[in-house]
Formats: C-alpha cells, structure tokens, sequence
C-alpha cells in the first residue's frame, strides 16, 4: 500500500527539482499581489477557483417585464495551460423572483469559456497587461432564467498596475493598485423574433433587439499586506493586516441597435481578506442609475488559489513552456 | 489504482481542510526586526525578517544596502536552522542614516517572493 505514497512523493521531489526558481503565480508583480477581484475580470493568469460568487439585486422593470430579485450564483474555474496563457470555464445559476404574481424562474445561464494572455510583466513597475478572448455558448443554459440562444464574442484587454513605484515622500500611498478591463461585448444575432399568443388569443411577434456593448470597469484598492510588509509596520491585528478594501466601478455602454446611451452599472465597494490558500470577498452592490437598480445589492465570494493548493498538480500550468 | 494525481489532490484538500500546517503558499513578510519602516535609536548589529512559510535555504537572499546603494551586511543571509521561516543576516556597524533591506526568497512549494523596505538610524543618543 505504500506504493502510491511513495510514489507521490516522488513526483512531489521530481516537480521540486524540475522547477527552479522561476515559477510565478496568482496575481504577482514584482513584490505586488494583486487580489482577486469580484466584480471585474482580473488581469493576471493563475490557477485559481472562484466558488461560489454569490450576487443579490432587485432589477427594475422595462416596457411589460415586471421588476425581480434577481439571485446569481457562479463559479469559475481557470487553468493555466502555459504560464502566461490560461483557460477560463464560467457557469452560472439565475433565480428571477418578479415582482407581480408571475412565476419564479430559474435555471442556468450560458457557459463561458475565454482564453487570457497576459502578455506584459513589470515588477519594478508592478504592472501587468493581458488581452483575453471570451466566448459565451448560447443556447448552454436555461431560456425563461435569462440565457440567451445565441453566441455572445468578448474581446478583452486587461490592467494591473500597483503604486510601489512611486516617490518615498509619497510612500503612504505606495499600497494603492488599479485594475481594469475594457470589453466589447458581442452578440452574434442583431435580434430575436419570438411568437407569443397575446391575451386575446392573437399570434404575435415580439422583436428583441441585441445591441453591441462595450463594458468596461476598473478597481482601485489599498492593500494593508502591502503598507506592512514594503511601506511601515503600523502595528495591525493579525486578522486586519490582510485586508484590502476596495471599490469597483463596472459599466456597460450599449452601442447599437436602440440601446445607444442607455448605459448600467454598478459602483461596488467592499473589502477582501486574502489568506494562504483562499480570500474571501464581501461588497455592496450600487447602482449608478434607476435603469440598473433600485436598491443596494449585495455580493460575496470565497475564491481559491490553486496554485498554492496544488502546486504540483492542477496548480501549475499544463506546459512549462 | 488511485493516481498520483488525485491522490496528491486527496492530500492537499485534506491538509486544507484539518488546518494542518503544510508549508505551501508564497512566503510573505511576516514581520522584520528592525520593524518595516521603523525609525531606531541604536544601530542593529543584524537584520532578522520572518516570513509566513518555510524557506528554502539554497535560493533565500537579505541584503542591506546604504543610500548610495553600498552593502552594510555581512552576508551571506542564512535561514535559522531551528526556525526555518527566519532568514537573518548580520550588519557592520551602521552610521545615522537610511537603509533599505532587499529580500528574495523562495517558498518550499517553488514560488519566489521578493520585496524591500526601509528602516532609519536616528542621529539621537
Ligand atoms: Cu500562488
């Protein structure tokens, strides 16, 4: 029986051996950790684990539909296949409790899966630049919970940039980080015709139109790790030195198609605490306008960090390069 | 048979979930002594940082350089045998003035963290 133990530790010591020390991982810059960020897609590739992400918003009405509670459960899963190239699968689960007597709906939404290169390190400069391509599969999930039945294209760039580089006489503000995305959300169908029976019993056919979106977003945070670690030891509790509060700002332009300048968006702030092998986040979820949302919304997520779970097995890149 | 793989799986989830302290992850500063940007009023005759994971001593580096970037240590940094997470390094004898500490180690489960900071040694008696 001492075969598959023995065995594991080999390939424990064989993984040690055949990688010098070179392996980079989640989120790093230079001396800079960037964490995971709830809201926005974050810049960097690792193997990491979002699960769940927990989002609770009460939608508004449009035309006919009524306004909901809107419950959104996700996961995410992403790999490294090289060390600068990782895969992302995405799933969701939609519950739409509306507001009138109609029925609650509920079921998945449409897989996700991207690619993300992240084409550009700096550690003195801890910056960090990658493009992604993401590809949502229509038709994956459930129709009445929000899944649509067509193929939605994002192309994506994505930033990092900490502030570790700036002046010692600016040294408090040396914690500071920014990421962002901006991202063309594109639907692979201008329009849906769908055939209702009206109350009067009358054939109907309703024309939904799918504009063009740019989305884009950006974090900023003040990571207390980084102020005790590089800048001064302040003296924090052990529990509030690895916290890093932040806001995120995530806004949708749609572009086309009737939708010119009806843009939504969230303002998101909250704080994370980020661990050895996992962090966990909690923000409130603000709406910039009436047509997002009437009420502060809430979101939490417990994210993983696979390459320090298993960093000789599925926490490291497929191929070393 | 249970592969390597899963099996590997098996432990590490297992370790996570008992709490056991396996020594993966990135190490990070834990703490230094002189403290992290911290003004002393007698010149340190070492610089210790503890780190929040074991190290590896082969790739573990501490330097202390003065402000015209000239080492003050007496390298090479070495890793405390009886407390691993300790890397130490002893200093010639400092004059009043700033000093950046530059560290570069290397965590047991191969990542490699690096990071600098800054104490100051007052002019005071
Ligand atoms: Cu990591």
């Amino acid at each position: 029986m001492a075969s598959p133990y023995l065995a594991a530790a080999l390939a424990a010591a064989l993984a040690l051996c055949a990688w010098p020390a070179l392996a980079s991982a989640h989120g790093l810059a230079g001396k800079r950790f960037f964490p995971s960020t709830l809201t926005i897609e974050d810049p960097f590739v690792a193997d990491e684990l979002s699960l769940p992400t927990f989002l609770h918003l009460k939608q508004p009405g449009e035309g006919d539909v009524p306004s909901s509670q809107f419950t959104n459960i996700s996961g995410e899963f992403s790999k490294r296949i090289f060390p600068n190239l990782g895969l992302t699968l995405e799933g969701e689960w939609n519950l739409l409790d509306p507001a009138d007597n109609r029925r609650t709906e509920s079921g998945f939404g449409n897989l996700e899966v991207s690619l993300k290169y992240q084409f550009f390190t700096s550690a003195v400069h801890e910056a960090i630049l990658s493009v992604a391509f993401g590809w949502e599969a229509g038709g994956t999930g459930r129709r009445k919970a929000g899944a649509e039945s067509f193929d939605v294209f994002k192309p994506a760039i994505l930033f990092g940039k900490g502030m570790g580089d700036l002046p010692e006489a600016l040294r408090w503000l040396r914690p500071f980080a920014v990421t962002g995305v901006v991202e063309g959300v594109l639907p692979t169908r201008s329009g849906n015709k769908t055939f209702v029976i009206n109350d009067n019993g009358d054939l109907e056919v309703e024309i939904e139109k799918n504009p063009n979106v740019l989305h884009w977003g950006f974090a900023v945070m003040y990571s207390l790790p980084y102020l005790q670690s590089f800048v001064k030891d302040i003296g924090l509790p052990a529990v509030i030195n690895r916290l890093i509060p932040l806001v995120e700002i995530d806004i949708n332009n749609p572009l086309d198609r009737g939708f010119a300048g009806k843009t939504t968006g969230t303002v998101n702030p909250g704080i994370i605490w980020a661990g050895k092998y996992f962090q966990l986040g909690l923000e409130a979820v603000v709406p910039i306008n009436e047509r997002t949302g009437k009420n502060v919304g809430i979101r939490g997520q417990i994210h993983f960090f696979l390459d320090d779970l298993f960093p000789t097995t599925i926490g490291r890149p497929l191929f070393k390069w | 048979m249970v592969s390597v793989r899963e099996l590997g799986a098996a432990v590490a989830l297992t370790a996570l979930l008992l709490g056991a302290g396996v020594a993966w992850g990135h190490a990070f500063l834990e703490r230094a002594d002189p403290r992290v940007g911290s003004t002393v009023k007698a010149a340190p005759s070492q610089v210790r940082v503890w780190f929040t994971e074991a190290l590896e001593p082969a790739f573990s580096t501490l330097e202390v350089v003065n402000q015209s970037g000239d080492r003050v240590d007496r390298g090479p940094a070495r890793v405390d045998a009886a407390s691993p997470v300790l890397l130490q390094v002893s200093l010639k004898p400092l004059a009043p003035g700033t000093y950046r500490v530059k560290w570069r180690v290397l965590s047991v489960d191969t990542h490699v963290t690096e990071g600098d900071f800054t104490f100051r040694v007052s002019e005071g008696r």
